[in-house]
């Protein structure tokens, strides 16, 4: 059987004719597996979904108790049949719950991804390599400029910078599933125990990170009765960075923006943005990461469904690696 | 290196001038000798670094990349030595750590000591040796290119900010920035003898090079009222010259041009340097233009502009665009250090100075007389020549003391020119300000043949106060009519928008704008919610300041 038989891109996203299942669709369908919770990937509005019950339990904080017609949970490594295809989640060690997908029919097996990366997170399970004939990767920080460093390197920055200017609110700007908690738990595990102060956007999945074990220490909600410009003097605020632009920013004393994404690597682009202080923490692969899952994997052929398409083909077609680019559109890179 | 690569960093995303203060006095803290006097250099413009050419370094990746590669990574970044700094290790992940990390004065020491054809390989195993960040800051120093908005004076005024130390007798022992700008150009990075002084470790530093730089006196601007409790003859007046503040220094054959805040500006203008036929030093006005003495008219600002803020000059420069040096006062005469004798006295040895320099390119700045402060009022006001600003008055009997001293000289500027413009875009600022739209661009009106249009003349990010800017940003809120990017354009119709009264020093033709005109020193002055859009003013009244100074 041709790969393409067994899954092929449509507009709607992905899609497995034989199971009768898109995988990560951008628009409504009968059947949806769903990598991770990011709303680009997961969305409301399928007839059925299947996911772990983690990414489920996220959709469900995200959009409501009636976010799906129906429901299944999937276990990581357990084997499901749907249509006769066999299907299994894998850890992507994305964000909490995220998986990669392997489907698999008459010995062809393809591992959709989704959204992964291999630096330690202790938010999330580690990503797990699976063996397969066709990987389907991300390219989101596919091109030889992104080497992301060690992300304590980076809190260790954040930490300075405090000591250097205690009278001034440092304000995080992190995604609101994911990153925000991995570097309130990176900070945390810097050795910083104050009170974390989060924009009202984040409460919820912090507690639902919190309910699932994952240690966030004294967080508080970011808001106050008065406006009191000394209340959040030296303060660490962590909210979306949407919000830093907006009124909301006023209450915090002189405050100096910081944002955690893997584009802070570029230095135009902290600075177009308006950001003091970069912090380069990434939910994604750089590229030397990339190159290493692909290696380790070996498929016989890579297709790249969204980011830096071009590079990552490039240097497959160099290596010898059959590649192609899915030119997939609707995913817009939230998680980073 | 990466004490120098961490700060360079952070100054660059830092737009406050007090944060880059701190950075850079806890960077000359905590920076051991000598990296923190190369550190100094480079940022001060100082540092002597054999240079690499960028072809040199797009060879070198290109040893260890694809070239498709490299060309998508460097569509990407836009900036040469970013890209090599960020893809330099490939495919590998960086394992450098820092304390295998070369430093900063080993790096200056070891590039300097190279031989042409020993820079390729020695490049090559810095940039191994390195992490990216260093990486960046390395290429961007062998590169001439460091552009960090960092000014020699900000730096200075950083170490005076780093001297303050504790002494047993309670005090800080801050240093003064005048008293490190009068020694810093006799001294050579890396700087060691100026830091042990500043740590209070050694007394000091003797300078053994003569024409340095000493730190000028400033005057205060005349409040309303001032002039009320002085007496007229105990000052005199001077014009006041649209031009630049220079200090000319010279000893024993070195001759040096200085700017106000001490840096070396002696190699953009050699026509002056090299007409330099006294010992000692005088403070004066740089100007574009003929002396008073070879009778041909001063120049304006935006002629003087053209020779700025360059390294060398061509001869069509200087013949386009002479120089001249029109002096106010001696500092020291030959080798005697005048500054304690009286304005007067100071002034006539001056003036027997001048007398011998050469006629076309130093002249005598003139008093002028008046009996009361109405007079010069009214002089101020109507000045002979359109490059004059308004007037200095200075104290008869007063010393030359470096700084801004209340009392003994004041400016009394022209008044501002004033213009009711209509805001167009708003921009939203940084720092404090990144929540608020604060950068105003603003229009006035002009024929065009589809009828009145506003067309853009300046821009302005100042004048206001936190109320006003309350204000201002929630009318752009409620009002954007188009985003682009981090900028909003606003609504701007004849019966409704936003009309503000803007401030500027002066108005010159500029072909780089599309209205035809440039402001010096825009600012708002007043909100006029009271003014419709139609009201205000005409492209033709800015047009007309500008012949108006002309003629």
């Amino acid at each position: 059987m041709k790969p393409e038989a067994l899954l092929h891109p449509t507009p709607a996203g992905l899609f497995c004719p034989i199971g009768r299942f898109h995988v990560d669709p951008v628009r409504p369908v009968e059947r949806a597996l769903i990598t991770h919770g990011h709303s680009d990937h997961a969305r409301a509005g399928h007839g059925h979904v299947l996911a772990t019950r983690q990414t489920l339990d996220i959709m469900r904080i995200r959009y409501g108790e009636d976010f799906c017609g129906s429901e299944q949970a999937a276990g990581f490594g357990e084997p499901l049949d749907v249509d006769g295809v066999k299907v299994s989640f894998h850890p992507a060690g994305h964000v909490l719950g995220s998986a990669q997908i392997a489907i698999e029919k008459d010995e062809l097996r393809i591992v959709v991804s989704g959204d992964y990366k291999r630096g330690v997170d202790p938010t999330c399970a580690p990503f797990v390599p699976v063996a397969c004939d066709v990987f389907i990767t991300e390219a989101t920080f596919g091109l030889p400029v992104f080497h992301h460093p060690d992300p304590k390197e980076e809190v260790a920055k954040l930490l300075t910078s405090l000591k250097q200017f205690p009278e001034r609110s440092h304000l995080i700007g992190a995604y609101a599933l994911g990153k925000a908690q991995r570097v309130i738990r990176l900070i945390r595990d810097c050795g910083y125990s104050d009170p974390i102060f989060i924009h009202g956007a984040l409460a919820r999945l912090c507690d639902y990170y919190t309910s699932q074990g994952i240690e966030l220490g004294d967080i508080r909600p970011a808001t106050l009765e008065k406006k009191d410009p000394n209340a959040f003097k030296g303060a660490v605020v962590v909210g979306p960075p949407s919000a830093f632009q907006d009124r909301w920013a006023r209450r915090f004393n002189e405050p100096l923006i910081a944002f955690a994404s893997g584009w802070m690597m570029v230095r135009q682009r902290a600075k177009q943005g308006g950001v003091e202080l970069p912090l380069v923490i990434s939910d994604h692969c750089d590229w030397p990461e990339l190159l290493a899952t692909i290696n380790e994997i070996g498929p016989s052929e890579v297709w790249v469904t969204h980011g830096r398409e071009e590079a990552l083909v490039r240097w497959c077609e160099l290596k010898g690696i059959p590649a192609r680019p899915l030119h997939l559109v609707g995913y817009e890179d939230e998680g980073d | 290196m990466k004490a120098f690569a961490t700060l360079l960093d952070r100054l660059v995303l830092t737009p406050s001038r007090n944060g880059k203060l701190k950075l850079l006095a806890d960077y000359f803290r905590d920076t051991p000798d000598p990296d923190r006097g190369y550190g100094l250099a480079a940022l001060a413009g100082g540092l002597d670094l054999k240079s690499v050419k960028p072809a040199m370094l797009r060879d070198l990746v290109l040893e260890r990349m694809d070239p498709v590669l490299f060309q998508y990574s460097y569509d990407y970044v836009g900036d040469l030595a970013e890209t090599i700094a960020l893809v330099w290790d490939g495919g590998e992940k960086d394992d450098t750590t820092d304390a295998e990390q070369p430093r900063l004065g080993e790096v200056v020491t070891l590039m300097n000591s190279l031989g042409r054809t020993e820079v390729r390989s020695a490049v090559r195993d810095l940039l191994n040796h390195l992490d990216p960040s260093s990486r960046f800051a390395f290429l961007k120093l062998v590169t001439g290119s460091l552009r960090i908005g960092v000014s020699a004076r900000l730096a200075k005024q950083a170490l005076a900010d780093m001297s303050a130390h504790p002494g047993p007798d309670g005090s800080d022992n801050k240093r003064d920035v005048t008293e490190i700008e009068t020694l810093w150009h006799g001294l050579a990075p890396p700087y060691e003898a100026l830091f042990a002084w500043l740590e209070g470790k050694a007394d000091k530093p003797v300078l053994a090079t003569p024409a340095i730089f000493h730190s000028v006196m400033l005057a205060n601007p005349v409040e309303p009222g001032d002039t009320d409790k002085l007496d007229p003859t105990d000052y005199a007046a001077e014009w006041k010259w649209d031009g630049i503040r220079v200090q000319m220094s010279s000893y024993g054959g070195t001759r040096k041009l200085y700017s106000r805040s001490g840096d070396d500006i002696s190699g953009a203008f050699p026509d002056i340097v090299e007409a330099i036929n006294f010992e000692g030093v005088i403070d004066g006005e740089l100007l574009v233009g003929g002396t008073m003495r070879s009778n041909s008219p001063t120049r304006t600002f935006s002629d003087l502009q053209q020779r700025l803020n360059r390294k060398t000059v061509s001869a069509k420069m200087t013949e386009d665009y002479p120089a001249f040096v029109r002096s106010y006062d001696l500092l020291f005469d030959g080798d005697a250090d005048i500054r304690a004798r009286t304005f007067l006295e100071r002034r006539e040895r001056l003036g027997e100075v001048i007398e011998q320099a050469p006629h076309d390119r130093f002249d005598l700045s003139a008093l002028v007389p008046f009996s009361s402060w109405e007079e010069l009022d009214r002089l101020r006001i109507a000045p002979p020549d359109p490059v004059i600003e308004g007037v200095m008055i200075k104290r008869k009997d007063s010393p030359y003391q470096a700084g801004r001293m209340k009392g003994p000289w004041f400016k009394w500027k022209r008044d501002p020119y004033n213009i009711d413009a209509v805001m167009l875009y708003a921009q939203r600022g940084h720092g404090k300000r990144s929540s608020y739209y604060s950068d105003f661009t603003f229009g006035v009106w002009t024929e065009t043949p589809d009828g009145d249009q506003l067309v853009p003349v300046g821009k302005a990010y100042f004048g206001f106060t936190d109320a006003e800017l309350e204000v201002l940003d929630k009318f752009v809120r409620d009002n954007t009519v188009e985003r682009f990017g981090p900028v909003r354009a606003v609504r701007a119709q004849p019966d409704f928008g936003f009309v503000l009264e803007v401030a500027f020093e002066g108005i010159a033709r500029s072909t780089r704008h599309k209205s035809g005109v440039a402001m010096r020193f825009p600012r708002i002055a007043r909100l006029r919610q009271d003014k419709q859009p139609r009201d205000a003013d005409r492209l033709s009244t800015l047009m007309a300041m500008v012949e108006a100074k002309a003629a």
